[in-house]
């Protein structure tokens, strides 16, 4: 059976996902409502705005049912936002969260958009050539749980980590052409 | 370990995550937490709302940094705000000041007559008006990182959005299907430089993000422009001249995300309370729309 990779196309850069996951021939499927959830093999939860994000998605009923899922070893894959989504703990600040991932984060804790960066950091998983990672607005990991995997750090913090069948990076890989964690994230779903 | 800020990368990149999103105009912290509290991805600051500015004539010009200051706090979300066309000087400040995107705005008074702002020259990303295909990718080359059409701020009256958008996407079809021979005779007949030009016709849409703006009333109206293929929506006196912003910035925000589904429509436009009033945009002493160059 083809796998399909569900992006969840509430608010936010999802076509930049649906692009990269063309690319590397997976069939997708843009999720808006609950019932999308059962056509689907893994999803990714895309950069944009994660309270407007955490909102909708109690609106319309999404979110129970997607932490019902990924409790039972559904592979989801967050950027930025979606990441942010997935933690257990925002520092400071109050918005329905998924909740599922032992990660506290700061949000915008690199600064305003002007403090905005890219910068090629090293993924020892991914091979030796470095990645080009793209931190908007970035949320920073400040507290992480024993069971959660560190794949990557920039100047200390970790910013692409993974626990079990959650990934999770504060970088926006869909804005490049580098389509690696696009493919890491394909092989945690075909297992 | 080089680190870039402010690269194109960056900026355009940003205005990809509000895609889908309502970005709300507000005139105060408090407006600030209602915007965000139903789900706004980012706000525009501002000293009044475009309805308000029509009324009040004279010179409208950047808000007062207290202002930006104190929605700045108010918020997480982006916040945005407006400069005169062509005012390098207030972009300067508010590039300084860190707000996260500036719109080079027709709704306040031009400082220049004949020029945009070099937009390259910052590292804070700008959004700028647009009616047609040719004053957008205008935009684009002086470096806007996001576009929005113009529509007529401060009318509730969703036409000229609608004509503006109809316009950018028939044209941009019409690039699409046009041969490579003619496309340097279009750039010409347009305006803009052909590199742009041949970008559109690669991606089949503009380079960078497209919002629409400019008498957006109801979640209604918000639907109607993504149907047109808006990747998302400016509110600007809609919301806070209505008579239930929270209800009404909701609903929009809900819209917005689910416009091609009639059913959330409908539930969502069930109890809005009342939209701001309308004008009719051919009695209007002050077409906005027609500044920019």
């Amino acid at each position: 059976m083809r796998l399909r990779i569900g992006v969840l196309g509430l608010q936010g850069d999802f076509r930049e996902h649906v692009e990269m996951l063309n690319l590397i021939g997976v069939e997708t499927l843009v999720v808006k409502l609950p019932e999308d959830l059962n056509l689907i093999d893994g999803l990714i939860i895309p950069g944009g705005e994660s309270t407007t994000m955490g909102r909708i998605m109690e609106n319309v009923g999404i979110k129970e049912p997607l932490v019902e899922k990924i409790k039972e070893g559904f592979p989801v894959y967050g950027t930025c936002a979606g990441m942010i989504l997935l933690s257990k703990k925002v520092s400071d600040y109050n918005q329905p969260l998924l909740g599922v991932l032992d990660i506290e984060v700061e949000r915008n804790a690199y600064g305003r958009q002007v403090e905005s960066f890219e910068v090629d950091i090293k993924i020892e998983s991914l091979g030796e050539k470095p990645f080009r990672a793209v931190f908007i607005r970035a949320p920073r990991i400040i507290n992480l749980g024993e069971n959660v995997k560190v794949l990557a750090e920039y100047k200390g913090d970790p910013v692409l980590v993974r626990e079990g069948n959650i990934l999770a990076s504060s970088f926006h890989p869909e804005l490049t052409k580098d389509t690696r964690i696009h493919e890491y994230f394909l092989r945690m779903v075909e297992k | 370990m080089e680190v870039y800020k402010g690269t194109w990368m960056v900026k355009k990149g940003f205005a990809e995550m509000f895609k889908g999103g309502v970005i709300m105009d507000v005139t105060n912290a408090e407006q600030a937490k209602i915007a965000e509290e139903a789900g706004a991805v980012a706000v525009m600051a501002l000293e009044r709302v475009p309805a308000d500015i029509r009324k009040a004539g004279g010179v409208a010009r950047m808000a007062s940094i207290k202002k930006i200051i104190e929605i700045m706090e108010a918020v997480s979300i982006p916040v945005m705000a407006k400069v005169r066309i062509g005012h390098m000087a207030e972009a300067r400040i508010l590039e300084e000041l860190g707000v996260d995107f500036i719109d080079e705005s027709e709704v306040l008074t031009p400082a220049d007559d004949k020029f945009h702002i070099n937009k390259h020259d910052y590292k804070v990303p700008f959004v700028c008006g647009a009616r047609d295909l040719g004053e957008a990718l205008r935009r684009i080359a002086e470096g806007a990182a996001m576009i929005r059409t113009k529509g007529e701020a401060g009318t509730g009256n969703i036409v000229e959005a609608v004509k503006h958008m109809r316009r950018v996407q028939d044209e941009i079809r019409k690039v699409v299907n046009m041969p490579e021979e003619e496309l340097v005779k279009e750039a010409k007949d347009l305006g803009a430089p052909v590199e742009l030009l041949r970008e559109v016709k690669r991606l089949g849409r503009l380079p960078v993000v497209n919002f629409a703006a400019g008498g957006v009333a109801t979640p209604a109206d918000a639907a109607l422009m993504m149907m047109l293929g808006a990747d998302g929506v400016f509110v600007g006196s809609g919301i806070f001249k209505s008579k239930d912003p929270m209800k009404m910035a909701k609903a929009v925000v809900m819209a917005v995300t689910y416009w091609d589904n009639p059913k959330i429509l409908l539930k969502v436009s069930e109890d809005i309370g009342e939209p701001m009033s309308g004008l009719d945009v051919n009695e209007l002493e002050v077409r906005m729309q027609e500044r920019g160059w």
